[in-house]
């Protein structure tokens, strides 16, 4: 465990921030990030919020995770799925989360959508994109429920169904076909699922699992792994090679066994009684 | 300087203030984008600033998202010190010292309209370099460069709500049209004493002008008038 440096904070270093851009410019890529190139989407319904994911994320043309989490917890009653830098939307959301937490502790109050949405738009725009976090926040709170996109430079769109990430065009055309106002549960779940779906066999970016989660006002229900569209089966053929497959014209066997005698030098056998 | 930075949520924008006797009209399309996407296309451009003051947001965003919060925050605390409504002439003095004072970080257009008990109804332009300039009507963004003739030939001293109103909604419609960046519906906001009434045009009731002839057997519409320059005294 390395103990921290006693000569920096904590948190970001941009010490390195100008020769990078620098060196970026003359041709040297940057080191990848894990990013989840990835579905997200959100849908406001009778009730609540539904917020959907996919959950492969990706390192390049690697696949980094087959069945990661993109539905981070804010508050019991607020989740943000993120799309981006895998890294970012993980710290960003536990940040968020921690300062609604002492925010609660502190009003007394459970704290509001448009709170958790103001405190992540104002941190993403003071780093000016330089934290790639795209993020689709939903919740339920006294003013009823509210559904919101953040994207990397901090700007936020309110919608009653959103989409972000790369899969976003193939979720979008789900809802774009699909939405109606009042839709209840079931018909809210569905639709959600349909919209990952797309994104999970469209996109290259999306794979693996239907992650989904609804937000009412006094519950909140986590549906890990909802639908498993891409599970692995057992393999069907057996690739061992069957005995007698190579002819053969002698045989000869050895016993690779050594064998060892032990004969006890001197002295009498210890009394073992 | 003023580039957009790569990836950004860009507002290619048709955005519109007019002022009247009675208050302003300020109005703008709905389209929000990130390079060839529609990343919203109900977008409400016309921000609240204060209870009589708005905003026309054109460029990045997040830019105009975050110098709007700011004014308005410093807006609140305006009133609340002093008692009373701020002027709008303050409102538009905040956003031009943001703007001027980060121009080389901020990508933001923005035009400040409302009402105020002192000089009544005013509109004032903040384009990307952080000046401002008080006008009788301002058009912004990508849409209005198609639209400036139309405005001249058309706009007159003098006009009622309704007149204006109309002149918003023509304008925008037909900067629109001609702007890629710009479309969707049609969100306005009038602005007098009294309060603010929102005003909204779907996307199917644009009003039209001319847009080529579809059927040749279609008989040719009668001629009616043209726009007449204004007199000169």
């Amino acid at each position: 465990m390395p103990s921290a440096s006693p000569y920096h904070g904590p948190g970001f270093d941009f010490s390195n921030a100008v020769r990078n851009s620098f060196l970026q410019e003359k041709g040297i890529p940057l080191p990848k990030a894990t990013s989840t190139g990835t579905t997200i989407v959100g849908c406001i319904y009778k009730d609540g919020v539904i917020l959907g994911a996919d959950t492969r994320a990706t390192e390049g043309p690697i696949v980094a995770d087959k069945n990661c989490e993109k539905i981070h917890f804010i508050t019991e009653s607020i989740r943000c799925c993120g799309a981006g830098t895998a890294a970012d939307t993980e710290f960003t959301t536990a940040s968020i989360s921690s300062n609604m937490e002492l925010h609660a502790l502190s009003t007394g109050r459970q704290p509001r959508v448009v709170t958790a949405m103001t405190m992540l738009k104002q941190y993403l725009f003071r780093h000016q994109g330089h934290i790639g976090a795209a993020l689709v926040l939903g919740g339920v709170d006294a003013t009823g429920p509210h559904l919101f996109t953040v994207a990397p430079h901090g700007s936020t769109d309110k919608l009653p169904y959103v989409t972000m990430g790369s899969g976003s065009l193939a979720a979008m055309a789900v809802f774009e076909t699909g939405w109606k106002p009042n839709m209840n549960r079931e018909e809210g779940l569905a639709l959600v699922t349909a919209a990952i779906s797309a994104g999970i066999f469209n996109d290259l970016g999306s794979g693996s699992n239907v992650d989904a989660c609804v937000i009412t006002a006094t519950h909140t229900e986590m549906l890990r792994n909802f639908v498993k569209p891409n599970e692995r089966v057992e393999k069907e053929r057996k690739y061992g090679f069957r005995r007698g497959t190579t002819a053969w014209k002698t045989e000869n066997i050895r016993s690779l066994v050594v064998s060892e005698e032990v004969t006890p030098v001197g002295g009498e056998a210890m009394d073992t009684d | 300087m003023n580039r957009l930075k790569a990836g950004e949520v860009n507002l290619g924008t048709s955005i519109m203030a007019v002022q009247f006797d009675k208050g302003v009209v300020i109005g703008a399309d709905s389209r929000t984008t990130t390079g060839s996407y529609i990343a919203n296309r109900v977008t409400d451009k016309l921000t609240h600033i204060h209870d009589r003051i708005y905003c026309c947001r054109s460029g990045s965003a997040a830019d105009t998202q975050a110098v709007a919060d700011i004014v308005h925050y410093y807006l609140q605390i305006y009133a609340q010190m002093n008692g009373t409504a701020p002027p709008v002439e303050a409102a538009a003095g905040m956003f031009q010292k943001i703007c001027y004072e980060n121009k080389d970080g901020l990508s933001a257009g923005i035009i400040v309209a409302g009402w105020d008990k002192e000089v009544g109804p005013s509109v004032y332009n903040i384009p990307l370099g952080g000046g401002v300039f008080r006008q009788p009507w301002a058009i912004g963004g990508s849409g209005s460069t198609y639209v400036y003739g139309y405005c001249d030939a058309t706009y007159q001293d003098g006009w009622g709500r309704d007149e204006t109103v109309n002149f918003v909604r023509n304008t925008l419609s037909l900067a629109m049209s001609r702007d890629g960046s710009s479309g969707g519906v049609i969100r306005m906001c009038v602005i007098t004493e009294e309060g603010v009434e929102r005003l909204f045009v779907p996307g199917d009731q644009l009003p039209k002008f001319w847009e080529g002839r579809e059927v040749l057997s279609a008989p040719v519409r009668k001629w009616v008038s043209e726009p007449v320059p204004m007199a000169v005294e």
